[in-house]
């Protein structure tokens, strides 16, 4: 095993491998930005007492959990423009990709978090005489929301790591600078190590964050009043 | 060395970190006796009978088992080294129950009985549920090898779980609070378990809050106060007459004692 | 809809079969190593003494907190000027999917196990058992249940990312397509199936495991 291990490729790409990390960030954030407000309106549609309101929401959620990110994405960046004749370039197909799939995982959290919502808030917030909507934001979802909390970063920091599929399509992540560099430089090794150290170091601070709040709502107490 | 004692145990101290629970202890257990251990809540009760079998490790002090000291001294201080198999062969012969049962859910009555006799007497699966039958016959529950702790009541849980220990064929058995977290009605049946144990010359060491059953029972009462051994007599010296004023401030707390009317 | 009924497709159906197989073999395979691995560092990390501990530890964070597509590649592009070892599409594919979902599967079988009460131990070793005979006996029984919901999860998710080998060129389900669809141009029909070839076994597997898993709780004692 004699290889040459040479990281000063690093240094002479880190601009470019920190704009890759600062799209592939952005491009969560986005996602995140998108899918929790389309993930809520799905719960609440699931959540409702119409018939009509509840099937198609079911319906999207089954679906968009079960086919994979990849396929999904290859679906808007392939198959959308020969139907509709509206191309997407990589940035926005992964975008709505990963906008509409952590939608459908999130709506589930927030359905989950709205039903462990004890039938007490509910009875006391109807009693004061709350609209619906009033209900939702001042009493239920504010204690949905905290009780759900580590969830909900789980899956935002899951979704930072799906991001990574963007690549595929060339929109230029971390991931995708790293290939790039490594086909001009031959340097893969170094490369793809170093963008995994990258991914791990930012993974792990976000775990940690996670962590933290977990505890601070640990340490609380019982927050939520059952 | 020969000796009569099932359990010596002196000098025995424990520590759980800054805070020591145990101040030096000195007791001897009988074969065939029964000792009973009183004490206020807090006062080192279960800490003592899980030193016994090292489910608690002492910080210093030995325990003797038969005349043997257990583990090897390690240097000075008092302190002592045990291995793993050591302990696990010291474990076999001595039966513990707990308050909580702790039987395996997973495993019908029967099973629980029989794992410890398979897997560390190495007995047969035929001989193993020959064993279990017989014990659970003895206590009353004959025909409920079958059943899962689930589908039991906590006192025939509380049996099937003496059955386990006894199935070892320990040289003594503990009992941490037996009775506790049973109700009312069901404390009986398991009270009179541990009395035909007794009866038939069993060596054991018992912590009860049932005063009653503890006055029936014991040869030997020990009131533990602050990590100590602060009385120890027969049961009428110690519960009719205490000497020490503790004993008496205990005594009198537990108005409730009655001479016990077991059948 | 007249597309689906294009002779392209036709042409199409067993070089997708023959990738669906390839996704089936893929996963397979990564389910079996993951749960070994996920019990043997599982039980590394729960009860294993102070290196094997930290060990355990390392492997899982390493391998939770790094893209999983990203450490495919790795294994693919940058473990053989490593090794000097030529390594296959779908051994890099099955590395990195194995490790990753293993690195997942330890937590969740730690968090089983520290579920079982601590009298359980208790009772076991009062008994004399050996350290090896609870943790079989009479720990991981106990866990599985607690663990069973989790691995249902860990499995889909599994099955699912076995997509992410068409990336290097193995050719499942996803490889499949493309290379269906650049010889025919009927991206439309091809994508469209692959979606609904994994939606309609991701669905119904999900169904029957959520089903097992409420009839094992109701049967359990
Ligand atoms: N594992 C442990 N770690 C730290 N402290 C402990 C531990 N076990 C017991 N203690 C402490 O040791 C003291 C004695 O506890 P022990 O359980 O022996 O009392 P006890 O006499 O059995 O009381 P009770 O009647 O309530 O069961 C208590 O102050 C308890 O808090
Ligand atoms: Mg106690």
């Amino acid at each position: 095993m004699h290889y040459q291990w040479d990281f000063s490729v690093i240094g002479d790409n880190a601009g470019l491998l920190l704009w890759g990390l600062g799209n592939t960030l952005l491009l969560t954030l986005i996602a995140i930005l998108i899918g929790t407000p389309l993930g809520l309106a799905v719960a609440l549609m699931r959540l409702s007492s119409r018939r009509w309101l509840v099937w198609p929401a079911t319906v999207y959620v089954e679906v968009f959990r079960a086919a994979p990110a990849l396929v999904q994405l290859y679906w808007l960046y392939f198959a959308l423009p020969r139907l509709t004749g509206l191309r997407l370039g990589g940035f926005e197909a992964a975008a709505i990709a990963l906008s509409i799939l952590s939608s459908a995982f999130l709506s589930e959290v927030f359905r989950g978090g709205i039903a462990s919502i004890g039938k007490g808030q509910w009875d006391a917030a109807r009693g004061i005489g709350l609209s619906y909507p009033r209900m939702l934001r001042t009493i239920i979802l504010p204690q949905a929301i905290r009780r759900m909390l580590p969830v909900f970063l789980e899956r935002y920091i899951e979704l930072l790591k799906t991001s990574t599929i963007a690549a595929t399509v060339s929109f230029g992540d971390l991931l995708f600078v790293a290939q790039d560099i490594s086909y001009r430089t031959y340097r893969t090794l170094e490369i793809f190590s170093a963008i995994a150290v990258m991914f791990f170091l930012v993974i792990l601070l976000c775990s940690q964050l996670t962590r933290l709040v977990e505890h601070r709502l640990a340490r609380s107490g019982e927050f939520t009043a059952r | 060395m020969t000796t009569d004692n099932v359990i010596e145990i002196s000098g025995l101290r424990k520590s759980f970190g800054a805070h020591e629970v145990l101040k030096g202890i000195d007791l001897v257990i009988p074969k065939g006796k029964t000792v009973v251990l009183l004490g206020a809540s807090g006062s080192g009760k279960s800490t003592l009978l899980r030193c016994v079998n090292f489910l608690e490790t002492p910080t210093a002090g030995t325990v003797a088992f038969n005349g043997k000291p257990v583990g090897t001294p390690k240097g000075t201080g008092g302190e002592r080294s045990y291995s793993d198999r050591e302990l696990r062969a010291l474990r076999a012969h001595i039966g513990i129950v707990f308050q909580q049962f702790n039987l395996f859910p997973h495993m019908t009555a029967l099973e629980n009985i029989m794992e410890g006799q398979r897997a560390v007497l190495g007995r047969s699966r035929e001989e193993a549920a020959a064993r279990a039958e017989a014990l659970l016959a003895r206590v009353g529950l004959a025909g409920r090898g079958g059943a899962y702790p689930s589908h039991l009541s906590g006192g025939q849980q509380q049996r099937v779980a003496i059955c386990r220990a006894l199935a070892m064929d320990p040289d003594v058995m503990l009992f941490d609070e037996a009775t506790s977290a049973l109700d009312p009605e069901l404390v009986g049946e398991v009270l009179r378990t541990m009395k035909a144990l007794r009866e038939d010359g069993m060596t054991m060491l018992i912590v009860t809050h049932e005063l009653g059953f503890a006055y029936h029972i014991a040869d030997e009462v020990v009131f533990l106060s602050e990590g100590r051994i602060y009385e120890q007599a027969p049961p009428h010296e110690v519960m009719l007459h205490p000497k020490g004023e503790r004993t008496r401030q205990f005594m009198l707390g537990h108005s409730e004692f009655r001479l016990p009317h077991l059948d | 809809m007249d597309a689906f009924l294009s002779p392209s497709l036709a042409i199409s159906l067993p070089a997708l079969a023959r990738g669906l197989v390839h996704t089936l073999e893929l996963a397979v395979v990564c389910l079996v190593a993951s749960l070994l691995l996920g019990l043997v560092f599982g039980v590394m990390r729960y009860a294993g003494g102070r290196v094997l501990h930290a060990l355990a530890i390392a492997y899982v964070e390493v391998f939770r907190n790094t893209p999983v597509l990203v450490q495919i590649l790795w294994f693919f592009f940058a473990l053989p000027i490593l090794v000097q070892f030529e390594i296959s599409a779908f051994t890099a594919a099955a590395l990195g999917l194995s490790l990753n979902s293993g690195a997942f599967s330890a937590e969740i079988f730690r968090a089983g196990m520290q579920a079982v009460p601590k009298g359980q131990w208790e009772a076991a070793n009062a008994l004399g058992m050996s350290r090896t005979r609870v943790m079989f006996r009479i720990v991981l029984p106990q866990a599985v249940r607690h663990m069973i919901p989790a691995f249902t999860n860990r499995w889909i998710e599994l099955f699912k990312l076995t997509s992410l080998a068409s990336v290097i060129a193995y050719p499942e389900l996803v490889y499949s397509a493309q290379q269906i669809s650049n010889s025919y141009f009927n991206p439309v029909e091809v994508f469209t199936l692959v979606a609904v070839i994994f939606i309609a076994l991701v669905i119904p597997a999900s169904y029957l495991l959520r089903r097992l898993e409420a009839r094992l709780r109701r049967s359990a004692p």
